[in-house]
């Protein structure tokens, strides 16, 4: 703030700066999408996980072999990892200020997310191809 | 980062409370921010009584009758007085609002709190510079633009269209949206905060303006519009009753609409 108010450039060059990026809207438009699609997971997701309370490995192992049931879970993971992502995106933007440490943020960011999901789908699959 | 904290020259300490105007039989607390870039001073908060039979009811009235009757060094923005102007917006009693429209009797509990608008630079005691704010307003381009020559006479418009920039076109630019909004705290350097945005919408609805899809092009940007999350203080605080954060989302809604 105190920066860019001492700087000699007029007050609309400084509000110009370098210009807009033409994006954001993309971001806007999957977070919505991804919450959506969430909303609508979420209840057969909670039911997945209710009756997986108490059983063993193999037991698992059998719900999750369904399809039906790894696609909605799998679906789930993308849904919410993407979400994750664009959301600890923002909150990084809106408050930090140093660029390079917002660049690092953002970058540990998608990394983060992107290992979560990964790391998810992976188990998910080796638990429900039974290996 | 953020500061949650106010900078060391910013912090306010002590205040001065003054007389109690002699032979007032009824008197209202006012506690005003002070701060004087000459004296080298912290700002602090000074306590004024008004005679309220010898006053107007609202904030504006008691501030003018402080400046008239305690203390001439007051330093305040006001003109019109019936809240058209926009140039009385400070903060009172935690809500940033028009001096003018709001009546000191509103304020129920103990003193009128009286503070300029939050997270601006102050010019002097509960002036703040507003220079950044209206530089935002001019990069919206808030005037018709056109290519197809003049015509004769006016630019035509229908009653359903002009219909469109109702609740918009009333904004007074008092800045009490922006200086409210939590995103522009953080952010006013890039955010363009919901006064600009107000405005701008009202260009993008235009049905007469020939440049609606420049106006998106300039918006579309994570910092310029995306810093808005719908936290609606905007709306709260308006002292024109005007909702910002609708209009920004329209704003969020043409650009998906282009997209599809």
């Amino acid at each position: 703030m105190s920066g860019f108010r001492s700087s000699m450039r007029t007050p609309l060059g400084r509000v110009r700066n370098l210009g807009a990026s033409h994006s954001g809207t993309t971001d806007f438009w999957r977070q919505r999408l991804t919450a959506m699609a969430m909303t609508l997971l979420i209840v057969p997701v909670l039911f997945v996980i209710l009756t997986l309370v108490g059983r063993n490995h193999a037991g698992a192992a059998q719900i999750l072999g369904s399809l039906p049931i790894a696609i909605i879970l799998l679906l789930f993971i993308v849904a919410s990892a993407w979400h994750m992502k664009i959301g600890m995106q923002v909150v990084i933007e809106d408050y930090v200020h140093n660029e390079k440490l917002k660049l690092a943020s953002i970058m540990a960011n998608n990394f983060f997310c992107f290992v979560v999901a990964l790391a998810s789908i992976y188990a998910l699959l080796k638990l429900s191809s039974g290996v | 980062m953020v500061e949650f904290a106010l900078p060391k020259n910013s912090k306010i300490s002590g205040g001065k409370t003054w007389p109690k105007p002699a032979g007032a039989t009824e008197t209202r607390e006012f506690k005003i921010y002070r701060w004087n870039p000459d004296d080298g001073k912290n700002p602090s908060v000074d306590t004024y009584y008004v005679d309220v039979h010898d006053c107007g009811p609202m904030v504006l009235d008691g501030l003018i009758w402080i400046k008239n009757h305690i203390d001439p060094t007051l330093t305040f923005r006001r003109s019109c007085r019936e809240g058209v102007c926009g140039s009385c917006a400070m903060n009172i009693d935690g809500q940033n609002t028009l001096a003018c429209t709001k009546s000191m009797h509103d304020v129920k509990d103990g003193a009128v709190k009286v503070n300029p608008l939050p997270h601006q630079p102050v010019v002097k005691d509960l002036v703040p510079d507003l220079t950044n704010f209206y530089a935002q307003y001019a990069s919206i381009e808030p005037w018709l633009k056109t290519t197809t020559p003049t015509p004769q006479k006016e630019w035509k418009q229908s009653h359903e269209d002009r219909e469109k920039l109702d609740g918009l076109y009333e904004c007074i630019l008092c800045a009490c949206c922006s200086t409210s909004c939590p995103s522009y705290w953080w952010n006013s350097d890039r955010f363009l905060g919901p006064a600009a945005l107000l405005q701008a919408t009202r260009w993008v609805s235009d049905s007469r303006d020939e440049a609606t899809g420049e106006r998106l092009d300039n918006l579309e940007d994570p910092f310029r519009l995306y810093r808005c999350h719908t936290i609606m203080n905007c709306a709260k605080a308006c002292p024109k009753g005007l909702n910002p954060s609708e209009a920004i989302a329209e704003l969020k809604l043409k650009l998906v609409e282009r997209q599809m």
